[in-house]
């Protein structure tokens, strides 16, 4: 139970890894499907404070990882033209193109900025008419309601000089096309809370039902990941599979309807490929025709773009919950978030940079069969 | 990215379209958007994720998290200057000029 104190509240913490060893007789195996959970997971040796028979598999959620490289290149691209202002997150600034990132072209001269929201983007527009702004529009159903109000406003306020790069990936197709996968060893899932305060919970009942798996809604804070473990361990144990809210403070059943309605207002579900995994049908948004005068593939003519991704990635495995990032080679040798070869070690909610950061002076050591228990060092 | 961190509303400018408040994060405030919240009142907390309140919280629980992503360093990850980060990262190799790092709405 080392490092157990450095949770919020040590004393639950530990009652509900009792309660998750007293009930797991089996081996079961969890996804958690957000980033930060995973993030949170790394962070704190979740996973190794856990009894054994409960193994945590890393899931795709992280969109920055899941980005696909050609619209990196896409972005890259765009970004380096003169005359425009190209707006990112910060974790985005990065990640690897087919031969650069969005750091490189800045220091190149390119006029990238780093936004908090995408309405400050919008207000770059405003204020710089005769320039070009483009906004990197990633992210999940989380990112979503954001990103359909800017371009909702740049309509309001009849600016011609604004568009969305969109990259926009959903939850639900991904859990299917993780399930259906003949390697699949998932039993159960942590569902993304905040995805889940976006959208509630009215997608979950049908995949928990036809994969038989249970699904919990859950938070990412350290208890919170906990809780969903115990609950779901505790389905698992009782032969259920339902979908259960463990993050009641910030998930309502219904999601917030409001921003549902512009998401729908803005964006149609379409194909998407993930960057590693591969095109997963109906995972995606992209602008309505409606809106189609704000995107920027239309925009700016980015089609030609020929990209090659490293041979020896494995980011796709690692997505999908296949592999661990210290089973590929390139981990913490030719890959590093110095030198990262693919976006799982670029962005923090990746899992090949929570193994790094966290457990890099263990990973780093000669181990017996690569699963080995590691101990967790944590850096910072 | 994907953090969403809660906040205490300190004010609300009705006029703004869209609807927008000034929401305190443990002592950094940044401006949000309210639209998606928009019966909130002044003292409530609520998720904030990318400049927009997407669910209200209750107090306890916001100030727990808070506290929590204060220690972990998680808040300055967020709203830290990303390209100082990225220079870190790229080993120190200042290829971008932090000056005009940020969004104007810091
Ligand atoms: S360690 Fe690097 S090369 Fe290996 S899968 Fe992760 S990102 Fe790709």
């Amino acid at each position: 139970m080392k490092y157990i104190d450095e949770f919020n509240d040590p004393q639950l913490a530990r009652r509900l890894l009792d309660e998750i060893r007293a009930t797991a007789t089996r081996p079961w195996a969890l996804m958690e499907v957000c980033g930060g959970q995973t993030h949170s997971i790394i962070r704190h040796g979740i996973d190794q404070l856990l009894p054994e028979q409960v193994e945590l598999i890393h899931g795709p959620g992280c969109p920055v990882c899941v980005t696909p490289l050609e619209v990196i290149d896409k972005a890259l691209e765009i970004a380096a033209r003169p005359g425009v202002i190209f707006c990112s997150f910060g974790d985005m600034l990065r990640v690897p193109g087919t031969d650069r990132d969005l750091f490189r072209v800045k220091g190149e001269g390119g006029d990238v900025r780093v936004v908090y929201s995408p309405l400050d983007a919008l207000e770059l527009a405003r204020r710089n008419p005769d320039r070009e702004v483009v906004f990197f529009a990633i992210g999940f159903e989380t990112t979503a309601p954001a990103n359909a109000m800017a371009v909702h406003q740049a309509r309001r306020l009849g600016l011609s000089n604004f568009s969305l790069l969109v990259s926009h990936v959903r939850v639900p197709p991904a859990v299917e096309a993780i399930m259906t996968a003949p390697e699949c060893r998932v039993q159960g899932f942590l569902a993304a809370g905040h995805v889940c305060s976006v959208m509630g919970m009215a997608e979950y009942p049908e995949l928990a039902e036809r994969f038989r798996v249970p699904m919990v809604v859950t938070g990412f804070e350290p208890l919170d990941i906990l809780e969903g473990i115990r609950r779901a361990v505790r389905q698992l144990e009782r032969g259920e599979h339902r979908v259960e809210n463990a993050y009641p403070r910030a998930v309502r059943e219904e999601g917030n309807p409001a921003a549902v309605r512009m998401i729908e207002e803005v964006f149609e579900v379409t194909d998407r490929s993930w960057r590693g995994i591969g095109r997963i049908p109906a995972s995606g948004w992209r602008l309505t025709d409606a809106f189609r005068a704000y995107d920027a593939e239309h925009r700016f003519d980015v089609s030609g773009i020929r990209t090659e991704e490293p041979a020896e990635c494995r980011a796709g495995e690692v997505l999908q919950g296949l592999i661990k990032p210290t089973e590929c080679a390139a981990f913490g040798t030719t890959c590093t978030p110095r030198t990262p070869l693919g976006a799982t070690m670029v962005s923090s909610e990746g899992a090949c940079a929570a193994y790094y950061l966290y457990r890099r002076m263990n990973a780093l050591a000669p181990q017996a069969g690569g699963t080995a228990p590691q101990e967790v060092t944590p850096v910072a | 990215m994907c953090l969403a961190v809660p906040g205490k509303v300190v004010a609300i400018d009705d006029s703004a379209e869209p609807l927008t408040g000034l929401i305190d994060f443990g002592g950094v405030q940044k401006k949000a958007c309210l639209e998606y919240v928009s019966d909130v009142k002044v003292g409530e907390y609520v998720i904030v994720h990318v400049g927009f309140a997407l669910q209200r919280l209750d107090e306890e629980s916001a100030l727990a998290s808070l506290k929590l992503f204060e220690e972990l360093g998680l808040l300055e990850e967020e709203f830290g200057d990303a390209w100082e980060q990225a220079a870190r990262e790229a080993g120190g190799t200042a290829a971008a000029e932090p000056e005009n790092s940020g969004s104007e709405a810091r």
